[in-house]
């Protein structure tokens, strides 16, 4: 005899509603997906440098094209302060961590125009490229991070005033911190770029500026007093300034700054995710 | 115990025309802006213009409600845009619902587009990796099911080769080999999947037929009857958004093939010649009921096409006549009469019978037209319409015998 109909009492593994639960059940989900991630990253390594004569040189050229050019214009003309360090190094630093930052909001940005013939195809969790995008980008960090090291071996060496120190050890956590902030902020960003095209023609530019409003060619110590305070709002300010502090030794490297930094920077992440996740229910019908 | 796999209730899915969600920051500023001003002034919304959300909007799904059991092989029929793509978007998670729940149980895979994510500069083999992830599988399952996989491509010397350097045919083999070995337990299919040249299509068919009855959960989407009925037990047909019929396999392909889509307005067709001022066409009915798209007829029955029209003056030797096509090829013109007679003034009706067995499974254009030799005047229709002989064969309607029609070898045999 059958017993009586317990359909709703069924356990079912899938639920899809018209406004889903934006956050709980999607990490799980991501986990099932880790060799998607694996292959995406693999993909644009492998794709990006199968054509090119140079291959992974281009990392290194890129940076230290954009680090001699500053250390001319803002070194030698501009004569800005780099607290004592030989301007090279000092620039190659900022350069190399900002780069990052850079190419992953860059990147990011712009998951949702870039994918959308395979976003409305097939499903797998959207999250999944953007997270690839940040994990990728770390390996043209890699490479120019060993670039990095070497000249500061070599400075190290010839005996100029560098000094790394203990906060080595916190780099995961720089760059952990500068992925999220990163993440986030592309998220939104291309989230809203699926309705606002306008957005996307001000990524690069606001990259640029950012630049400039980050202490990446100058030190926080050199602005005026009463700026500092405004310069360290900015959740970027205490990652640069404690890399820099951390190979260089100087710096205006204050760990409470960077403690509040990391409050902001979770609050965009999630507030990117939630957004991200609600644009991404309904984004094939608007392409 | 039930085992309802699937459960999907009171399904909508909302979509507008027109303005679809892309705007520029601009419009929507402007849209805030009316909105403020509006508020101040409520009488000036009245006679607004029309914001992009009343502009058209249109549910492709509305209210849909069915089970799907373990194991059931469900067919989804339907003519194009009834909701059946929207329907298997929805079900494969690749859009949100506007209204309802879709209750699932068990990983669900679905073969909605073959070759998505596929890079260029990659090689076969990282591409079925590839591939194989984003369909949802992960490396290890992959890795077991690699050999098959090439192999069933046919496509082992080039899988170290860019796919760039593939041929289109190729990459759809590739590509269909990919999803085809993916093994969830419920499977989604278009059949549009079944890609490449007619040997492979073949090959692709009889692939979703094995995994159909590995006893596993199949929704299939398709045009053919005939692959529908062979493989499905069960089947819904989609119009307009809703489920107009859920039931036997059988009862749905034949309610199906004979109301399936929209009647043809004849009034509306031009013809060429100069007879077109004396005689006027209103309906023509493919056995009994009005001629539609995707009309389908049974090989095994007599097709009946009759025409139904008007004509101005009496016309001592008209004749009425179609013409069957296939493939571009005038098959056989038949006339209404054998011997010629006098078409009088007023309402006529013609019936044209083409006699069962003779149509090989295919689709045949029709033209209408009629002619006096004594006027030497004539007219005739572009094509009209059309109709299908759905693909069922029997033992004397038989693939092999190439060509549109079927002739079958009574009066003639072999002596040795």
């Amino acid at each position: 005899m059958p017993k009586k109909d317990n359909t709703d009492a069924h356990h079912w593994d899938q639920v899809i509603e018209p406004h889903g639960n934006a956050l709980s059940p999607r990490f799980a989900e991501m986990w099932r997906y880790r060799d998607l991630i694996y292959l995406f990253v693999r993909r644009d390594f492998v794709a990006h440098y199968k054509q090119t004569i140079l291959g992974p040189a281009w990392h290194i050229i890129q940076p230290l094209l954009t680090t001699l050019i500053f250390t001319v214009i803002f070194g030698k003309i501009a004569k800005i302060s780099t607290d004592g360090v030989p301007p090279f190094i000092f620039y190659l630093c900022g350069t190399v961590i900002w780069t990052y930052f850079a190419n992953v909001i860059t990147e990011t940005s712009t998951t949702f125009k870039n994918n959308a013939q395979v976003f409305g195809k097939v499903y797998f969790p959207r999250l999944v490229v953007p997270i690839a995008t940040s994990a990728s980008k770390l390996i043209s960090f890699a490479i120019q991070f060993l670039f990095f090291v070497c000249f500061l071996s070599y400075y190290w060496a010839t005996g100029s005033q560098v000094s790394p120190n203990a906060w080595v050890l916190a780099t995961p956590l720089f760059l952990l911190l500068m992925a999220m902030l990163a993440l986030g902020a592309g998220l939104l960003i291309t989230a809203m770029t699926t309705r606002y095209q306008d957005l996307n023609v001000l990524v690069g530019f606001g990259v640029q500026l950012g630049m400039y409003a980050s202490p990446v060619i100058y030190p926080i110590s050199s602005l005026p007093e009463k700026w500092q305070f405004w310069a360290n709002m900015n959740p970027v300010a205490p990652i640069i300034e404690g890399f820099r502090y951390a190979y260089l030794g100087v710096g205006q490297f204050d760990p409470f700054q960077l403690l509040q930094s990391i409050v902001v920077i979770t609050l965009v992440l999630i507030a990117g995710i939630v957004v991200f996740s609600r644009v991404e229910r309904t984004f094939s019908d608007t392409i | 115990m039930t085992n309802t796999v699937i459960k999907v209730e009171n399904l909508s899915k909302y979509y507008r025309l027109g303005l679809i969600g892309r705007g520029t920051l601009r419009e929507d500023v402007n849209r805030w802006a009316d909105k403020l001003r509006g508020r101040n002034q409520p009488l000036a919304e009245l006679g607004g213009k029309l914001t992009g959300r009343e502009q058209g909007e249109i549910w492709a799904l509305k209210d849909v409600n069915f089970d799907v059991k373990k194991g059931e092989i469900l067919g989804i029929i339907g003519r194009n845009g009834a909701g059946k793509s929207t329907l298997l978007k929805l079900l494969s998670k690749i859009t949100a619902p506007t209204e309802g729940v879709i209750k699932i149980k068990g990983r669900i895979g679905s073969l909605l587009e073959v070759g998505t994510g596929f890079h260029e500069e990659l090689t076969g083999l990282e591409n079925v990796y590839l591939n194989g992830a984003i369909l949802g599988m992960s490396r290890d399952e992959v890795s077991t099911k690699l050999d098959q996989i090439v192999d069933f491509a046919e496509m082992k010397q080039f899988i170290n080769t860019p796919v760039k350097r593939y041929s289109s045919g190729m990459r759809v083999r590739l590509a269909f080999s990919v999803a085809a070995h993916l093994e969830p337990e419920i499977l989604i299919i278009d059949e549009v999947l079944a890609v490449g040249d007619i040997e492979f299509q073949n090959k692709c068919i009889g692939k979703m037929e094995s995994v159909a009855s590995q006893g596993r959960t199949v929704l299939f989407v398709s045009h053919n009857m005939n692959t529908v009925q062979n493989l499905c037990t069960r089947g819904i047909i989609i119009d307009r958004g809703t489920i107009v019929f859920d039931g036997s396999i059988e009862e749905a392909t034949s309610q199906y093939m004979s109301n399936g889509g929209e009647t043809l307005e004849l009034s509306k067709q031009k013809f060429k010649g100069v007879m077109n001022k004396t005689i006027g066409f209103q309906h023509i009915r493919l056995n009994g009921k009005e001629l539609c798209y995707g009309a389908q007829t049974k090989p095994s029955e007599a097709v009946s096409i009759e025409l139904l029209g008007d004509c101005k003056k009496t016309i001592k030797d008209a004749e009425i006549f179609i013409a069957i096509h296939s493939d571009g090829f005038r098959l056989a013109t038949i006339f209404d009469q054998e011997k010629t007679e006098a078409l009088n003034s007023g309402a006529f009706r013609s019936t044209f019978v083409i006699p069962e067995t003779l149509l090989k499974p295919g689709r045949y254009s029709i033209q209408i037209g009629a002619q006096s030799t004594r006027l030497k005047e004539w007219m005739i229709s572009d094509f009209i319409g059309s109709f299908e002989v759905a693909p069922l064969w029997s033992d004397e309607i038989q693939e092999r015998k190439v060509g549109p029609l079927n002739i079958i070898n009574r009066g003639g045999g072999r002596t040795q």
